[in-house]
């Protein structure tokens, strides 16, 4: 059983939370892999996804999950909404509860968003991104995603290179790997490391040879240009020639590491395509990860609410 | 907690063989059959059915094995989660015989849930069930295995609990327990 009643954050959830839900998925990707390829675990359930901010990958993704497990889902999208008309985050959420909806899905681009909700509606939260703080079901799919290539998380060295700054995933990621024993590095311009980030028990690194030499897995982040407001690096030239993973790169260690990538990718910026499409690059894989342990995510938090 | 042995090892064994047997009988050259065991109970007692069936009728059926975690009614019901156990079906039951095994059949509704868990793997011929003990008189819906061990009277509060070789113990046995 869970710890949690909503999936707020990866931070608020155990490393035994982290490892049911690997678990769990472990069957779900079984389930997604039959002929058939549903279960009716949530057939009473209405879902709504409730997106304040863009999404293509994650958006889909859980659909693909709810849908998965049988779930009434509704979507939900701000643009063309009457959040545009001034209706508050709290109104519009309560009147879509209204509908009889016993979890809600949400993505927005203020951090602690979800937080907020937690804490005047009933429903189960799933927070599927809130600003530049966490993107917990990411950092699920990208630990299990290493969990599968390499056989455990314990005692991997996992670096993440690009957009710490902007980077919910990074954050989630931190601490996922964190508490399932990996060590992590952060590797980017100084501009795009926060200040702080040592204080997370985190290496800091600016040289992308050196953290591709000590690395097991290296997850390339997209340069998240939405959300800078202030020029962090020249151009994305420069960026690219300093921090772009390239094949020649990748062929001059003198050892395999595994390559992730959140998406979507710049390609010829982060990585190029030769290593987006590589062998050991495990993009897609994290893709059809990602609507396994969201189905794992659901089930779990779905199955702690008595009816 | 007083616990009643069932079977016990030698006894047990001679009840495989009879299972076995009736198999045999109903099934020919098993063709067209494919035996099933559910998670959990079901998945060593369908091991050792395939093996004897082997040193019998020299045949090898196609044995898999079924979770029905996600198929259950009572989600959400009260109930703690169970840990999902794996499903390894490497086989289609399209057109099949199938022959579901688990080690005891109670209310039937595991045995409605993996009917309906069986399904995303095509539309069986015919669909049978063996149990080692069926225990008579508790079923919540119309349900009857078509392969009995034994047949036990029992009451809400008492539960069958097995002990295989497999699983460490010294000797194969099966317990009614009181709670």
């Amino acid at each position: 059983m869970l710890s949690q009643k909503h999936l707020l954050g990866i931070k608020d959830l155990t490393r035994e939370d982290l490892e049911l839900i690997f678990q769990t998925a472990d069957q779900f990707k079984e389930v997604i892999n039959r002929p058939i390829k549903k279960v009716p675990s949530l057939r009473d359930i209405t879902i709504a996804n409730v997106f304040f901010e863009n999404s293509t990958r994650t958006k889909l993704s859980f659909e693909l999950a709810e849908k998965r497990l049988s779930a009434d889902v509704i979507n939900f999208s701000s643009s063309g909404s009457s959040v545009k008309k001034g209706e508050t985050l709290l109104d519009t959420v309560n009147n879509i509860l209204s509908m009889k909806v016993d979890m809600i899905v949400m993505r927005h681009s203020s951090p602690g968003a979800p937080h907020f909700l937690a804490k005047h509606i009933d429903a189960t939260i799933l927070n599927a991104g809130d600003g530049t703080h966490e993107h917990p079901t990411q950092a699920i799919l990208d630990s299990y995603s290493i969990r599968e290539k390499l056989g455990t998380v314990e005692g991997k060295k996992v670096v993440i290179v690009g957009d710490i700054l902007h980077s919910r995933v990074a954050l989630s990621n931190i601490f996922a790997l964190q508490k399932l024993g990996a060590e992590v590095m952060v590797c980017g311009p100084h501009t795009l490391i926060p200040k702080y980030i040592k204080d997370l028990g985190v290496i800091v690194e600016h040289d992308l040879m050196k953290a591709l030499k000590w690395c097991d897995v290296a997850n390339m982040l997209r340069i998240q240009m939405e959300r800078q407001l202030v020029k962090n690096f020249p151009s994305v030239r420069e960026y690219s020639q300093n921090f772009g993973l390239t094949k020649e790169i990748l062929e001059s260690l003198d050892k395999e590491i595994v390559v992730m990538h959140p998406g979507p990718i710049n390609r010829g910026v982060e990585i190029t395509s030769d290593v987006a499409d590589a062998e050991n690059a495990i993009i897609l894989d994290q893709v059809e990860n990602g609507v396994a342990t969201r189905m794992a995510a659901l089930y779990l938090l779905a199955g702690k609410k008595d009816v | 907690m007083a616990k009643v042995s069932i079977l016990q090892s030698q006894l047990l064994d001679i009840t495989i063989s009879r299972l076995s047997q009736q198999l045999i009988e109903n099934h020919g050259d098993f063709s067209n059959t494919v035996i099933i065991g559910l998670q959990q109970g079901g998945i060593i007692l369908s091991e050792r059915i395939k093996k004897r069936i082997f040193e019998l009728a020299k045949v090898e059926v196609p044995l898999g094995q079924l979770d029905i975690t996600f198929h259950r009614d009572d989600f959400r019901r009260g109930q703690s989660i169970l840990t999902p156990s794996k499903t390894d079906i490497p086989f289609l039951v399209e057109d099949m015989n199938v022959i579901l095994i688990d080690d005891v059949v109670f209310t039937g509704r595991s045995i409605r849930s993996a009917l309906d868990a069986m399904m995303a793997f095509g539309r069986p011929r015919k669909v049978e069930l063996l149990c080692l003990v069926d225990r008579k008189y508790s079923r919540d819906l119309p349900i009857e295995p078509t392969y009995v061990g034994k047949v036990v009277n029992s009451i809400q509060s008492q539960y069958i609990q097995a002990e295989w070789k497999e699983e460490g113990h010294q000797e194969d046995n099966l317990w009614l327990i009181n709670q």
